[in-house]
């Protein structure tokens, strides 16, 4: 038999005003029945353009210009539009990253489901009708009947993409295509999402091509994994044989530069790959990393195209290298030393007690209703020292962005004190604060693109901050901003660029130049790396926590990513819908005890290390609307752990341990006490 | 004192970005088209006095029974005996005069408009857009005509009557992309560092909305010229004898069976620029779209 699908040596282009740019110039591998193959690399390596290759659906300026795809044996570029459509939808299937986009939002989503076997098997309404029920059922969504009517738009993220994934099974396709499903999603509800697919898959007995930047991903669904670099496939194996014995430069790099669950600044160090990705436009002759690899041997690297060879003694395990075979093995990068700081007890710089901000919802005038608070923070306190890292984790819609526009002055507390500096900010918007405070705080914000503005050059947008708060005239200002490129290691001449020309990393180093203008005493920084690729992101991180020690400012670090808050972080606040659940040093908080909701966040971190264990906690159901938070615990609606009536009408206690580490839960200290920790080695 | 600062460097920045933005026209065949046409009466209304032939307001009454087009007299006379040709040359310099300089107002006070009601929203935001609402709601030409024949034909109340008319929709289009561009991070980074409301409405919201709205002017541009020639043709343009456009059809349609071409000439004039500035902005849509 066949395999499902194989590329041999496929060559993709795409024809622009410029010509023909050869994005990928030659993939082959091989997926057979039942396997699952998960292809990561950074973003703008080639591997979307490969997974719509195999669709044979490059849109008009795409084509394959060499070598051939073949599915179930049959070379797809030959077969006519008719057959190519049976394909699509019927024996192979896609899912994509954003599910909106892939819904109809003006049909309910039953009909939409109902489609697939009405065009692809020819079968009846009541036949099809009860097909999707069965599917929706089988892709655990909570009460199929009223999801069948309900239009996408009435669905979450995490619901909407369960219903594209049974879109895709409906027709029992033997190839799934997967580009980034899970991107999209919150940590809890990607969790979720993968266990599905991997039930399914066993099932099924589907084959996916699995499609990701986040090798932890990767890790939970695929037995093989292939690394694609600028559009060539650099490294293929099996998962654990690739993440044991990486034998290509690049894959070393990609995992030196991110953060596993349970790693620390103090414990290990983040390595990022220097340099950037070559434009396809112009590929270097040889190894197209070359420019890049700390291994590069000039005459053989540079010379001529690199042939792929296999690894000795270890089955399916492909390197694109010349000098794989020599490579001494990985060694994880060592913390350099410098990043140790003592962390002596220092005075206090930031308090929060008691902060709430809730916002007013009248209610409609024709509709009627009654007025009600949505609770954005509830209650909320905690404390951060001069020099240290304080990070808030949460899921999109705990209140975290909205305790940064309080903090920066963009909204206004409605209750509860922020004091920076034993001065009252909450309150003062940031049009009323003194020139004093704006220097004290700054922030650096979540997507490169919107942060700086793209009509001014990088020069004048740090200049006019260091004129505005530290009152420079424009020579020294001028001077003093060559300095700034140089702290955030930006080359001076950049100053003369404008925003367009720069990367993403680059564009969020200009952003902490901007912010340290003023010698601040805060910088909050909302998911300053989360748009970033990998690699970008370890120099960011890197370069934040080189900046806090060198200039002892504290950071106030907000992110959904629990390895890089690992990592990074002195002290940590876990919230959830407005509350902090769990509070305490780095150390405490991704230990035992834990609050049930931490538990889960952390079972759910998708871990790039095939040899650590965790366990599965899959939280069900969603987030409760704002409208009707539990009166007692927040967590109470989704909670594995909890005891009873209690949790929904009482709000729970806060439970102290000796190291000053807090948990809001009804569950007594000694009990969570015993709760196994959430990661352990396989081989301990 | 700091906003001057940037603004001296300015106008060199912006005069190069448009040659730039000129340059990629090139590559936008209608855009060529509509940027040959209007460059042409450009060029026609400033070369006016070297091009023209004769005195657009003389009357040569010699030949007087052949008035068409001829060797002499190459588009013809009217039927006053003025030159045609002379007076759709020196006619080109009204129109290109009214026209950029009553968009230019209507830019003035729109963008002022918009930026105030997309920036504070709340109650500036309902005064401005109500105001604007109620503006937009009269046909366009009855208010042409209510406003020119209360004040009286004259190139300034024309300038006056577009501003009134078109600040409204100019607003709207401003107040638009300043909701959306007054959420970025940049603006949030600018209230930080404690700029004035003033400085980030023009140096960081305006500047980047610079796309639509240059695509926009040259459209209105062409709304303009035609709103000119409408006003001219009613006989509520500039009062005679200089010539202008509208007002050449309006002295000779009544001879359009014997004589078409004397109010011919004069609207293909009016149609060809306003053709002209339409796949000007056309162009300029598409390519502010490729990059």
């Amino acid at each position: 038999m066949p395999p499902v699908l194989e590329l041999q040596n496929a060559r993709i282009s795409y024809f622009t005003r410029a010509g023909e740019i050869n994005v990928v110039p030659g993939v082959s591998f091989k997926l057979e029945q039942g396997e699952a193959l998960g292809l990561v690399g950074e973003s703008g390596c080639g591997k979307s353009t490969v997974a719509f290759s195999v669709m044979n659906y490059l849109s008009g300026v795409g084509r394959l210009t060499g070598g051939r795809i073949l599915f179930e044996g049959q070379d797809m570029s030959k077969m006519s539009a008719e057959a190519l459509r049976k394909i699509r939808g019927g024996r192979m299937a896609m899912v994509y990253q954003d599910p909106m986009s892939s819904l109809n939002p003006v049909m309910p989503v039953g009909r939409q489901l109902m489609e697939v076997p009405v065009i692809h098997q020819n079968a009846s309404q009541a036949e099809a009708r009860r097909r999707a029920l069965e599917m929706l059922g089988e892709v655990n969504l909570p009460d199929p009947e009223s999801v069948f009517d309900r239009y996408p738009h009435q669905l979450s993220g995490g619901q909407q993409q369960r219903v594209v994934i049974a879109m895709a099974l409906m027709s029992e396709p033997s190839l799934l295509l997967m580009d980034e499903p899970t991107t999209g999603l919150d940590v809890t509800v990607e969790a979720a999402v993968l266990d599905l697919v991997a039930r399914l898959r066993d099932k099924h007995n589907s084959s996916i091509v699995f499609i990701s930047h986040n090798l932890g991903t990767v890790v939970r669904i695929c037995d093989r994994i292939g690394v694609m670099y600028a559009g060539e496939l650099v490294e293929e194996g099996a998962i654990g044989e690739v993440f044991r014995n990486p034998r290509h430069p690049y894959t070393r790099g990609l995992l030196d530069c991110i953060p596993v669950l349970g790693s620390s600044k103090t414990s290990s160090a983040l390595a990022p790959i220097p340099g950037q990705m070559p434009p396809a436009i112009n590929r270097p002759k040889g190894c197209i990393f070359a420019s890049r690899c700390k291994y590069v041997e000039a005459a053989r690297c540079t010379a001529g195209p690199i042939d792929t060879t296999s690894v000795p003694d270890e089955v399916g395990h492909r390197v694109q290298c010349v000098r794989s075979a020599e490579l001494p093995p990985r060694e994880p990068p060592k913390p350099s030393g410098e990043a140790i700081v003592s962390k002596g007890n220092k005075e206090e710089v930031l308090n929060v007690d008691h902060l709430q901000k809730f916002y007013r919802q009248s209610p409609s005038i024709f509709a009627g209703g009654k007025a009600y608070d949505v609770k954005a923070l509830n209650d909320i306190s905690m404390m951060a020292k001069r020099g240290m890292t304080l990070a808030i984790v949460g899921e999109s819609g705990c209140g975290k962005s909205t305790f940064a526009k309080v903090l920066t002055g963009i909204e206004q507390s409605t209750g509860g004190k922020v004091v920076l500096d034993d001065e009252e900010i909450g309150t003062q918007p940031v049009e009323r604060r003194a020139d004093a405070i704006k220097r004290k705080l700054q922030m650096v914000f979540q997507n490169p693109d919107s942060t700086l503005n793209p009509s001014h050059s990088i020069g004048y947008i740090v200049e006019r901050s260091l004129r505005r708060l530290k009152r420079l005239g424009r020579g020294q200002a001028r001077a003093e901003a060559r300095k700034l490129m140089e702290t955030v290691k930006l080359p001076a001449e950049f100053v003369d660029r404008k925003p367009r020309q720069l990367s993403g990393g680059q564009k969020q180093r200009v952003a902490i130049a901007r912010a340290l203008a003023g010698d601040p005493e805060v910088v909050v920084a909302d998911e300053p790396v989360s748009a970033l690729d990998v690699s970008v992101q370890a120099a960011i991180v890197n370069l934040l926590i080189e900046l806090q020690a060198s200039r002892d400012t504290t950071l106030i670090f907000i992110s959904h990513d629990l390895s890089v808050v690992r990592y990074l972080a002195d002290r940590v606040a876990v919230m959830y819908l407005g509350k902090i659940v769990e509070f305490g040093n780095v150390e405490d908080v991704y230990l035992p005890p834990y609050h049930p909701y931490t538990e889960a966040l952390l079972s759910a971190v998708p871990i790039p290390d095939p040899d650590l264990k965790q366990k599965r906690i899959i939280l069900e159901g969603n987030l409760p609307s704002v409208r009707d938070v539990p009166a007692g615990c927040p967590f109470a609606t989704r909670c594995p752990r909890k005891v009873g009536q209690i949790c929904d009408d009482v709000p729970p206690p806060e439970l102290t341990t000796a190291t000053g580490h807090r948990i809001a839960c009804h569950i007594p200290l000694a009990e969570l006490q015993r709760v196994d920790p959430v990661i352990s080695r396989a081989a301990e | 004192m700091a906003a001057t600062a940037i603004d001296s460097k300015k106008p060199v920045g912006a005069l190069l970005r448009l040659l730039k933005r000129i340059a990629l026209l090139r590559e936008s065949p209608v855009g060529m088209i509509g940027a040959a046409l209007v460059l042409f009466w450009i060029l026609v209304a400033l070369l006016a006095p070297l091009i023209s032939p004769y005195d657009p307001n003389e009357n040569y009454m010699d030949d007087f029974a052949n008035l068409g087009p001829s060797m002499v007299y190459w588009l013809g006379r009217d039927n006053q005996g003025r030159d045609i040709l002379s007076r759709i040359i020196w006619g080109s310099r009204i129109v290109l005069t009214v026209g950029p300089i009553a968009t230019f107002c209507a830019y003035l006070v729109g963008c002022s408009m918009g930026l105030l009601a997309g920036y504070y929203r709340g109650w500036i935001d309902v005064v401005i857009s109500r105001i604007s609402d109620i503006i937009l709601s009269f046909p366009v030409i009855i208010l042409y005509l209510i406003i020119i024949s209360q004040f009286g034909p004259s190139a300034l109340n024309i300038v006056l009557a577009v501003t009134f008319i078109a600040s409204p929709q100019v607003s709207r289009i401003v107040r638009g992309l300043t909701l959306e561009l007054r959420e970025r991070d940049y603006v949030a980074a600018a209230k930080m560092r404690g700029e004035s409301a003033i400085y980030i409405m023009l140096v960081e919201i305006l500047p980047n909305a610079r796309g639509p709205l240059i695509v926009d002017a040259c459209l209105r541009m062409g709304y303009t010229t035609i709103a000119i020639g409408v006003l001219g043709f009613l006989g509520l343009g500039l009062p005679p004898p200089d010539p202008d456009w509208g007002g050449m059809v309006k002295d000779t349609y009544t001879m359009m069976s014997s004589s078409p071409y004397m109010s011919l000439f004069p609207c293909m004039a009016i149609s060809s620029l306003v053709v002209g500035f339409n796949m000007l902005a056309d162009g300029l849509r598409e390519i502010s779209l490729r990059d």
